[in-house]
């Protein structure tokens, strides 16, 4: 390596060899280009300025926050203000428009059910389904079957104040009596007001308990549920005739339902969001495909 | 390949500094076909983005524009749309198919003529020569002292460099936006940050890679000269010195014509270096074939005047094939090269070339720019109506990729009874087609209700169908699935 060995040529390509040698043979010396090098050190002093620029070091419980104090957290919230406030003029308009008139405004209307679908996702999955199809127990929101209400302002109502939720005066109550448990009807009086429901909603022929219970369902059931199982959407009574079921259609369904009822609870919303997002969610669900236009 | 390096390698040191090369000025036939090629691929480079093409007024424009914001590509007549990217693929795999056809033909043809290493290098080396002046006068001053006129010509050289370099970086943006909107926002500071940031890399890189890098990046970072073996073969033209005729060579230009006059036997080759002043690479191309080349052919210039000169026939250094080589050395006439140039290899470069080419010919015309499709919502698949029917649901995509609005009807077939609305109205409105309005140059979103008796298979294919409401015409379908609760019974 020094200057004074003795420089050996290798016959075959002219190159100079390097003056080790390992088991008879030798190596070429073929040096790599110096601008690689100083690629190389471009490249050091470059980590270095990044290390004093950005947060690098980690400290114990956070990390050196760099000349500029800039952190991808920062950028997200400078981000989520951006994104704020090109909205606000959205929902200040939506804030200002009555739920019934929103479905006026193709624009505001889009807004909010793109608004809602993000508070859906949020708020709402845990119980309707990341579909919105419900679950038993839990309306499925796609449909056109509505215990209450299926406009965009009955929608919103029930978002607000809730099923059943005490504290409010305006919920959505409904009581139906526990016929079974409270010794209204018999364990076979019940069976047969299953049987005529089953018969009304065409899911078993006719058949002599349904008819001992034509009579039970006029004289118990009827009030509510109406004189044809059509239901009654002021007192949030289902539809008893159609196929859709909140809490099954089978006879074990259907008897625990006439035996003990069933006492469905929904947040009141308008306690826990703000305007704004009550009536996204409400515009979304409307949007579900069962939504209904404000009867005038 | 280790000739070039040995050359520069320093005995014993790990890193190699480059050797200054300072190319001679050559004047000849290549040396003219590179100056058009290079007006020509410079013209391109800085004139395309000026150039307008008219496409009414909801569109640009501009002839050539990528408009990174909108996702649009316009190139004058056909536009074309980020779903069509296979275009750009189809362009890409000419552009391959066409290096390997180039390659296998004329050598490394790309490499000495067209490849914007070459051009830009060329265009600095020359930029230097007028400055600094030809390639002795380059020697001179670079080992005279750092004096005022040292001083004075560097500075103007770096400058002239850098402002190549600005030039070369600021004309890039402009295919990425209305030019003459840019130039005026550019030059009132109000153009886009990442404006200035491309400008400022793409004069750097130029800079860089133009003025000091130049042959270095063809020798270490640019792969194709590596896989330069398997495009070549015996019959593909390659600078090549026909060492046949050359070997001996004479020491000096007198030396050669007294051996001339007294008829001894002497190589063609006078040792003139003259083929090696004039490389820009800073090769010697009479060690063979080697890494280092970009067969720009300056050599075979530079040799051919001093072939003149000392009354021998031109082409000592010459274009010629492995095959040629072989011929020529056993005494025998080369083939022409109108027969290395057409032979079943480029041909069926050409053919896979032309065939790709002419596909996306026949598909660009063919294409509609009305385009339908349609994804089924699965969450949930179905919904079970009170009146007994079934709803599934769907997001259509109505794409009018012409530059005017459009409506459009969508319809569905093949199921019976189906009716269907959209999110923004309700039930009461399902009827058995829908209309659209798409906005120019635009895609219309659509999440869209279809209604279908709740009797029929668990999964009915059908299909949805869309038809231009206006005079033009034009149509798409897309299949589609309506899927129903299993029966249980």
């Amino acid at each position: 390596m020094s200057e004074n060995s003795e420089k050996q040529i290798d016959a075959a390509t002219g190159t100079e060899l390097n003056t080790h040698e390992w088991d008879g043979i030798q190596e070429l010396n073929t040096p790599l280009p110096r601008w690689w090098l100083w690629t190389f050190y471009a490249t050091i002093i470059f980590s270095l300025g990044y290390v004093v620029v950005y947060p690098a070091i980690p400290l114990m419980d956070s990390a050196t926050a760099g000349t500029f104090g800039w952190s991808s957290r920062g950028d997200l919230k400078k981000e989520v203000a951006a994104a704020e406030a090109t909205r606000a003029s959205t929902n200040k308009a939506i804030a200002q428009m009555p739920i019934e008139q929103l479905a006026a405004s193709p624009e505001l209307m889009r807004a909010a059910v793109e608004g809602g679908r993000a508070a859906f996702k949020v708020n709402c999955v845990q119980c309707h389904g990341s579909g919105a199809a419900g679950s038993k127990g839990y309306p499925n929101l796609n449909d056109d079957d509505w215990l209450w209400s299926g406009d965009l302002a009955g929608i919103h109502t029930t978002l607000v104040n809730g099923i059943r939720q005490p504290g409010d005066d305006a919920t959505r109550v409904s009581q139906m009596p526990a016929f079974g448990r409270d010794q209204m009807l018999t364990a076979a009086q019940v069976e047969d007001v299953v049987s005529y429901v089953r018969l009304v909603s065409r899911q078993e022929p006719a058949s002599a308990s349904a008819q001992r219970g034509t009579k039970l369902y006029a004289d118990n059931c009827a009030a509510c549920h109406g004189a044809n199982a059509e239901g009654n959407r002021d007192v949030g009574a289902p539809n008893l005739a159609d196929p859709i079921w909140l809490y099954g259609g089978d006879r074990a369904a259907l008897t625990e339902t006439v035996t003990n009822a069933r006492q469905g609870v929904m947040p009141a919303w308008g306690q826990r969001l703000d305007p704004v997002t009550v009536k996204m969610l409400a515009a979304y669900v409307h949007s579900l495909g069962g939504g209904e236009q404000a009867k005038r | 390949m280790s000739s070039h390096v040995n050359r520069t390698g320093k005995a014993g040191g790990l890193y190699a500094r480059r050797p200054d090369i300072f190319p001679r000025a050559v004047d000849g036939f290549y040396r003219r076909l590179k100056w058009a090629i290079m007006a020509v691929t410079l013209a391109i480079y800085y004139v395309t983005p000026w150039l307008r093409w008219e496409r009414g007024v909801y569109a640009p424009d501009q002839a050539v524009l990528v408009d990174l914001a909108n996702r649009r590509f316009y190139f004058f007549a056909i536009e074309i749309w980020p779903h069509e990217f296979y275009y750009v693929a189809g362009l890409l795999v000419m552009a391959g198919i066409g290096l390997f056809l180039l390659t296998a033909t004329v050598g490394r043809a790309w490499c000495g003529y067209a490849c914007p290493q070459t051009v830009w290098t060329d265009l600095f080396l020359h930029i230097e020569r007028l400055i600094d002046g030809d390639r002795n006068a380059q020697i001179k001053l670079r080992k005279a002292p750092l004096g005022p006129s040292k001083i004075v010509k560097r500075t103007a050289k770096h400058s002239a460099w850098l402002l190549v370099g600005t030039l070369t970086g600021g004309a890039w943006i402009f295919y990425f936006a209305d030019a003459p909107t840019l130039l005026r926002e550019l030059f009132s500071g109000r153009a886009a940050t990442v404006a200035y940031s491309t400008i400022a890399i793409l004069t750097a890189t130029t800079y860089i890679f133009g003025g000091w890098m130049r042959e270095q990046v063809c020798i270490y970072m640019c792969p194709w000269p590596r896989i330069q073996g398997a495009m070549l073969d015996e019959r593909s033209l390659i600078v090549t010195y026909k060492e046949w005729r050359g070997e001996p060579r004479t020491r000096g230009l007198k030396r050669a014509v007294d051996r001339v006059e007294v008829g001894d036997e002497a190589g063609d080759c006078i040792d003139c270096n003259a083929c090696v002043a004039v490389c820009p690479t800073g090769i010697d191309i009479r060690n063979g074939p080697q890494i280092g080349c970009i067969t720009c052919a300056l050599c075979i210039d530079a040799c051919d005047d001093v072939m003149a000169r000392i009354a021998r026939p031109r082409g000592l250094i010459d274009y010629a094939t492995f095959e040629d080589c072989d011929v020529e050395r056993k005494g025998g006439a080369p083939v022409p090269v109108r027969r290395t140039i057409l032979r079943s290899r480029t041909f069926l470069y050409f053919g896979l070339w032309a065939a790709v080419g002419l596909g996306m010919i026949v598909s660009l015309g063919a294409r509609t720019r009305l385009d339908l499709s349609v994804a089924q919502e699965r969450n949930p698949l179905f919904v079970q109506l009170s009146d007994g029917s079934v709803r599934n649901a769907y997001t259509i995509k109505v794409r009018n990729m012409e530059t005017r609005p459009r409506t459009v009807r969508i319809s569905i077939e093949g199921l019976s009874g189906g009716a269907i609305w959209d999110s923004l109205s309700d039930e009461g409105s399902a009827r058995p087609s829908l209309t659209v309005q798409v906005g120019p140059d635009q895609v219309a979103r659509r999440r869209i209700y279809v209604r279908a008796s709740r009797s029929g298979p668990a999964a009915q294919d059908f299909t949805f169908g869309l038809t231009a409401l206006d005079d033009q015409g034009g149509a798409d379908r897309d299949a589609a699935r309506f899927d129903r609760p299993e029966t249980v019974e």
